[in-house]
């Protein structure tokens, strides 16, 4: 769990700084260093694998940015070279380990899917504590990494010492990558670097939120993933802790409020109400006007026939207005309201301001202004109507000539 | 005659507009600048008239069709920094492109495509160049090489996107050049164009534009303070703020 | 004779991989090409599941379906639901597969790949596995039938579609303005993208197919300015790897795949000291 959060927490770093696949290249470096250090070393101490891992992923850190900075190789390509190359030497090493037939090195390839659910407990001691120490840094050094990831400019002008920021930055995503490996392996590092602060950016602009939800998902599916492996010890952990990070960040990405596609459909839903209603009360003002009086019953047929709507349409609309009190019924007729005709008005008007609008600023010609009014009459606030009430100085017809209904 | 119409043009990205219901007529057989501060949406009304962005409404004719009717007679100078000077290619091969037809990708180039590409090449001055890899050109010798590709294309009317801009004063002055021969041809050339100090000599008719058409027209009488002051003098507030809302409120240009 | 056969499918797959590879760096496609090769993972092993076999056919199918499904859900995390780039790619390979591991442990009794073999793959095995005719004739290892007959089918694709994918990728705007189906062009080539994967993959593992794509090719863009040259060196590239790689694993008792996708790092850090030193630039 603590593995989880703490990877979650460097995510978002990584995440803003839009450097997400630079996780999963130091992830994959880090297999050569831990099978070198094993062999340097020759026993499973988490503590020498570690420096081991250390060090090859600091050492992708540097070779992805000469290859950038000296060739013209971009860079993702520059990514992928290291990555697969140093994974590729990985797994010669590792091969080539297990080939020799060293009774101790059943360990190592833990490294490649993760099997945080039978961590010794020393393993557990070690790795808490580096995620701990991780964890205090980020908290400690919280507004300085805010200030580099948003705005690194900003951050010389002001005489933060960047570079040695970005050094930290890059030694604490190192090492988060180094112990988040326990949990889910090389090969799904970047899941648990990009996933939580991808979903978490759905619910929040604020850094300090972001981080927030994000480790709260990396702990949950920590928790979750070793769960599954615990109770079912076939089943992998990390490939599971992987799935249910990217459950959670499916799931932010429909219901999350706001941004989510859920919240996008609902307003469309409710765009498309307004826009129903507002016309079919739009077409209780075009009748009267027409007729000279608001007070006449309007049958169904009537209003079909002044305007393409299909009968579905025109009724559902009906039966919104009658629940706003709009719209009365009598028999089979349909009556206006008080408090409808002054909402038709408003709309009207809106229209009609709009057309003139264009017209005038936009320069143009009143055949060309319809359809542009038809759809911005029904987003317009009170507070732009005055704006365009005042800077077209309160006029009082429409470029058609049609008259403009101000509210008495 | 006409070249290109727009009528009630409107393009939005994530809905907010970025170009409000632009309405325009464009001769043919003159050499048109469209203009107007960073930001006014030029490149995006290029890019409109191309078929390369969705149009939230109205439509584009060319020479009073439909742009997949008249794709050969139309080419296309994109901006020169929009693609990767890295590439492994030879000016020749870039400048053969021109050639390319959507009914001849699969068949090989031609003799005859490769005299009209060298034909190109040698108006713009580059044809001792023709061998030479893209990535050792100069900024003016990349522009010229994408000019010399649009003329092998061998089109009526040529759309070209900020080609003065970064270039040294000979690339500039053969451009110019070129574009008053292809003027005598009776060629249409449509180009975005940022600098107003130089607008005045380069173009016989002009498009003001800053979110909005400011006005269209011939240079003299569109090019004076006034008009110049409305499409410079900033963006119109009430329209910025319904693009605004309709971004937030996710509302559509045309209800759907 | 065991050697040769191992040396020629290694070759066959990566002068397949290295063309298409180039096109991939020109395209800065690199990481696609990585998610991708770690996506197929579920189509190959649900195509187990269903056919029951290690059929060549079921298997291309699931892959290449799964393969553009990720650039499809790469293209709707980015698009649909704003994400960077970058990390709508991250997202979807991991996320891919992890669902294929699982699916392996979930039905691990029944399906005869394992993780080990997933990753790195088992190259050494390809002489075991020979292709008798029913009257009886030896006609060589299966695999060098099929990575044989993929290379054909790619040589013909770029061959063909020289004019396509040149012109796509340098300049996709401009190919647009021409008329030309800048779609087409994409899935096709993310469609080879995904059978190369998958006919790699048990050679040489889902993982290492990525050094295979990306570095012989970005070695070769090092020192050319030609893409006829860039593809024929990338090839050749691809072909010492693979003879070298062999001989590294034999020697050092380690990986087939792993040695070579070493060497292909190898001949990289070669190269780009040498153009580093020819431009007396320091690093």
């Amino acid at each position: 769990m603590i593995l989880g959060a703490s990877a979650a927490i460097v995510g978002c770093f990584s995440f803003l700084r839009k450097r997400a696949l630079v996780g999963d290249a130091i992830a994959h470096s880090i297999l050569p260093g831990v099978c070198l250090a094993f062999m340097v070393s020759g026993s499973k101490n988490p503590l020498y694998l570690i420096i081991g891992a250390f060090i090859t992923g600091w050492l992708s850190l540097l070779l992805i940015d000469a290859i950038t900075r000296t060739t013209k190789l971009k860079s993702d390509t520059a990514i992928g070279i290291i990555l697969s190359v140093f994974f590729g030497v990985g797994i010669l090493l590792l091969t080539s380990i297990q080939h020799s037939g060293n009774a101790s090195q059943a360990g190592l390839d833990k490294f490649l899917f993760g099997k945080a659910a039978s961590l010794t407990k020393d393993d557990v001691y070690i790795f808490g504590t580096i995620a701990l120490i991780l964890i205090a840094v980020v908290i400690l050094f919280y507004k300085e990494f805010k200030l580099i990831s948003f705005n690194p400019d900003y951050a010389k002008v002001i005489g933060l010492p960047v570079q040695f920021l970005e050094f930290m930055l890059a030694t604490i995503t190192v090492l988060a990558v180094a112990v988040g490996i326990q949990a889910v392996g090389v090969v799904l590092m970047a899941a648990l670097l990009i996933t939580p602060a991808s979903g978490a950016r759905f619910w929040t602009d604020k850094l300090s939120v972001m981080i927030l939800i994000a480790t709260a998902f990396g702990a949950i599916s920590g928790f979750l993933g070793s769960y599954i492996s615990y109770i079912a010890p076939s089943m992998p952990t990390g490939p599971w802790i992987v799935m249910c990070l990217s459950m959670l960040t499916i799931g932010s990405i429909w219901f999350a409020p706001r941004t989510g596609m859920l919240a996008k459909f609902r307003v469309q839903k409710e765009n498309q109400r307004k826009i129903l209603i507002e016309n079919v009360l739009k077409l209780f003002y075009h009748l009267g006007e027409k007729d000279g009086t608001f007070k006449k019953q309007r049958s169904t047929s009537v209003l079909l026939a002044s305007r393409d709507l299909r009968i579905k349409e025109l009724n559902r609309g009906l039966h919104l207005l009658k629940k706003e009190h709009w719209l009365r019924k009598k028999g089979d007729n349909w009556l206006i309201t008080q408090s409808g005709l002054n909402e038709a008005k408003r709309i009207i008007k809106l229209h009609r301001l709009w057309e003139m609008y264009l017209n005038q600023r936009l320069k143009l010609e009143p055949d060309h202004v319809h359809n542009d009014a038809e759809a911005i009459e029904h987003i317009i606030t009170p507070e732009l109507e005055k704006q365009l009430e005042k800077e077209l100085n309160y006029p009082t017809k429409d470029p058609h000539e049609s008259v403009i209904p101000y509210a008495e | 005659m006409i070249s290109i119409e727009t009528h009630n043009l409107t393009v939005s990205y994530n809905r907010r507009p970025v170009l409000w219901n632009i309405d325009f007529e464009l001769p043919t057989g003159k050499i048109i600048g469209i203009i107007g501060p960073n930001g006014s949406g030029k490149t995006t009304l290029l890019k409109a008239i191309m078929g390369l962005v969705p149009t939230s409404s109205g439509y584009v004719k060319i020479f009073d069709q439909d742009l997949n009717d008249v794709r050969s007679r139309v080419s296309y100078v994109p901006q020169r920094e929009s693609v990767d000077w890295d590439f492994p290619a030879s000016v020749m091969d870039i400048v053969l492109m021109g050639r390319y037809k959507k009914n001849n990708l699969f068949k090989r180039i031609s003799k005859a495509d490769r005299d009209i590409a060298a034909e190109a090449l040698e108006k713009v001055n580059m044809l001792e160049f023709s061998k030479r890899q893209i990535s050792q050109l100069s900024g003016g010798q990349q522009q010229r090489v994408f000019i010399a590709r649009s003329l092998a294309q061998g089109a009526d009317l040529y759309i070209m996107d900020e080609p003065f801009i970064g270039v040294d004063a000979a690339t500039e002055e053969a451009i110019l050049k070129l574009l008053s021969d292809m003027k005598k041809d009776g060629k249409t050339v449509v180009v975005v164009h940022h600098d107003l100090q130089t607008a005045k000599d380069f173009f016989d008719w002009i498009v003001l534009l800053n979110t909005r058409m400011v006005a269209a027209g011939p240079i003299e009488e569109i090019f004076n303070e006034t008009l110049l002051q409305e499409a410079y003098g900033g963006k119109l507030n009430v329209l910025s703020q319904v693009g605004d809302l309709m971004k937030e409120k996710a509302f559509d240009v045309r209800e759907s | 004779m065991e050697a040769f056969w191992i040396i020629l499918v290694g070759s066959l797959i990566a002068v397949s991989c290295a063309l298409l590879g180039s096109y991939l760096i020109l395209r800065k496609m690199a990481m696609v090409g990585d998610a991708i090769s770690h996506a197929v993972l579920p189509g190959i092993v649900i195509a187990y599941l269903l056919s029951g076999s290690r059929e060549t056919l079921p298997m291309l199918i699931g892959a290449a379906i799964l393969g553009v499904l990720t650039t499809v859900l790469i293209e709707l995390f980015s698009k649909k639901a704003n994400l960077q780039m970058d990390a709508s790619i991250g997202i979807t390979f991991t996320w891919l597969f992890a669902i294929g591991i699982i699916l392996i442990s979930l039905f691990a009794g029944q399906v005869d790949l394992d993780q080990d073999c997933v990753l790195y793959g088992e190259i050494a095995y390809v002489p075991l596995d020979l292709w008798i005719t029913d009257s009886g004739y030896n006609l060589g290892p299966r695999t060098v039938w099929i990575a044989s007959g993929l290379l054909l089918l790619l040589l013909l694709f770029i061959w063909k579609g020289y004019k396509g994918l040149f012109i796509t990728t340098f300049n996709e705007e401009f190919a647009k303005a021409l008329g030309i189906g800048v779609a087409f062009w994409h899935y096709a080539l993310m469609g080879a993208v995904s059978l190369t994967t998958v006919v790699s993959f048990e050679s040489v593992g889902a993982i290492l197919v990525v050094a295979f794509l990306i570095v012989p090719p970005a070695t070769a863009y090092l020192i050319t300015n030609e893409l006829k040259k860039m593809l024929f060196l990338s090839s050749i590239f691809g072909i010492i790897s693979a003879i070298g790689g062999y001989y590294l694993a034999v020697l050092i008792n380690g990986s087939i795949a792993g040695a070579i996708a070493s060497i292909a790092g190898l001949l990289f850090l070669i190269v780009w000291v040498i153009t580093l030193i020819r431009k007396r630039q320091p690093i």
